[in-house]
């Protein structure tokens, strides 16, 4: 069981990563990740949601009659997404205020409604809860990934503006410098930063596909 | 699958579409009187850099009137104006207005003013310009907002109310030129307006509180 759970977080994180692999719920991905804690909150949100979503459709999944799941999905995903929303706007207003209009638009996250009909609607309750934690925390990782980076080099600070989640006065966060390559902080740079993640990702996992099956070199391109 | 009448599945999504409601409902109920408050705090929080360095009474919120379009203030929508009073007397009014022409769309912007013409202080509430070049206008980003502190309609002289580029006073932005001059502009006729209008300002009665206008910022 341990070693199961290990291999379904590997998936997650990695190798199925939803954000990276997948490519889905792009549209938030890449709209809202401008800074570090814009990032961290929507992944919460969503994973909050995943997690909520796939032990629902998991819990339903024997009265549901296949012709009526997808109404079915959609109405479960709303209502959570609307119940994190006023959970944001009661105890995270700046943060709520930041994310605006991706906070609701959660419920067009192909991420969620592809888990419940891939995963949770086949599953048992517990196994869709570990689901939804280990793809909501790949997508989340990514999110705030690509958040820190675009932060770190469009504006030269890390972590501004953390009182948002976390209280207390507004602060910059860490000053590194006082500007930076301005194009990553607008939308093409999200484009951009995702494009360089997982042009990352697969440099990494072709060089360990390398290491271990150590073809050489020119039989590999004659193979394919 | 067995053939299952349509009714099933009627009653089936019923079912589940009453659960997810109550669901919602309830969180509702658990945090609907925190969003009012947090509106209310977050309102007045944003209300309090405009009145700087000002001794006034209570809750400046709810003293608040609305000018509805057409009028002479900037902007093409309906300006807000909240009264500032110290000892049961005008000391201040809170101008909240946009300016129209910014580079990406209206500026709104909060604009303090003393009964005397002084400006108390200059916010930007919400804009579309560029990030890193027109966004310096929020205190976030840079001071530039704040140049316009103590400054009134005699002080510079009228003609002196623009950018040092244009043979003004104030400190432009570099790379941006359009964003500085049209809040400069909404400045002007906010001050201008208030010098005509000072005494029925203040004589207009207050209006009972309403969300709507939280809702349009």
């Amino acid at each position: 069981m341990a070693a199961g759970l290990l291999d379904r977080l590997k998936y997650g994180l990695w190798h199925d990563n939803p954000g990276l692999v997948q490519l889905l719920g792009l549209c938030p991905l890449l709209a809202v990740t401008a800074t570090f804690v814009n990032g961290l909150g929507l992944g919460f949100a969503t994973l909050a949601v995943l997690i909520a979503s796939n032990a629902l459709v998991s819990a339903t999944r024997r009265w549901i009659q296949p012709e009526i799941r997808v109404p079915i999905y959609v109405l479960i995903i709303a209502s959570l997404v609307t119940c994190i929303e006023l959970i944001f706007k009661a105890f995270f207003p700046d943060l709520d205020r930041s994310l605006g209009i991706f906070i609701p638009l959660i419920v067009t996250n192909c991420a969620i409604v592809a888990r419940a009909e891939i995963f949770a609607s086949r599953n048992t309750i517990g196994s869709s809860v570990v689901d939804g934690l280990v793809m909501g925390s790949g997508f989340a990782l990514l999110l705030m990934a690509i958040g820190a980076f675009r932060e770190l080099f469009g504006q030269g600070t890390l972590f501004s503006r953390m009182d948002m989640l976390f209280g207390g006065e507004p602060v910059r966060g860490i000053v590194l410098a006082e500007n930076g390559w301005l194009l990553l902080v607008l939308p093409p740079g999200a484009f951009f930063s995702l494009a360089l993640a997982i042009a990352a990702k697969n440099l990494i996992d072709g060089r360990r596909k390398d290491s271990r099956t150590a073809i050489p070199r020119r039989a590999r391109t004659l193979n394919r | 699958m067995t053939d299952r009448p349509i009714w099933k599945s009627g009653v089936t999504l019923a079912i589940i579409a009453g659960f997810c409601t109550s669901l919602v409902a309830f969180t509702w109920q658990l945090t609907a009187d925190r969003i009012e408050a947090n509106k209310k705090e977050w309102l007045e929080r944003s209300l309090q850099p405009a009145l700087a360095g000002l001794f006034f009474d209570g809750s400046v919120t709810e003293s608040m009137i609305t000018i509805p379009v057409p009028h002479e203030l900037p902007g093409s929508d309906a300006a807000v104006i909240y009264r500032v009073y110290a000892a049961e007397k005008p000391v201040a009014a809170l101008f909240v207005v946009s300016a129209r022409d910014g580079y990406a769309g209206p500026i709104r912007m909060l604009i303090g003013i003393e009964i005397d013409g002084n400006i108390t202080g200059v916010r930007v509430l919400q804009h579309k310009e560029t990030p890193g070049l027109g966004d310096r206008i929020e205190t976030v980003k840079s001071d530039w907002v704040l140049q316009f502190d103590g400054h009134s309609l005699r002080d510079p002289e009228a003609a002196k109310w623009a950018i040092k580029g244009d043979g003004g006073q104030f400190d432009q932005l570099t790379g941006a030129s359009v964003t500085p001059r049209s809040i400069i502009r909404a400045i002007k006729e906010t001050l201008i307006w208030f010098e005509a209008n000072r005494v029925s300002v203040f004589a207009a009665a207050a209006e009972t509180e309403n969300s709507d206008e939280e809702e349009d910022n």
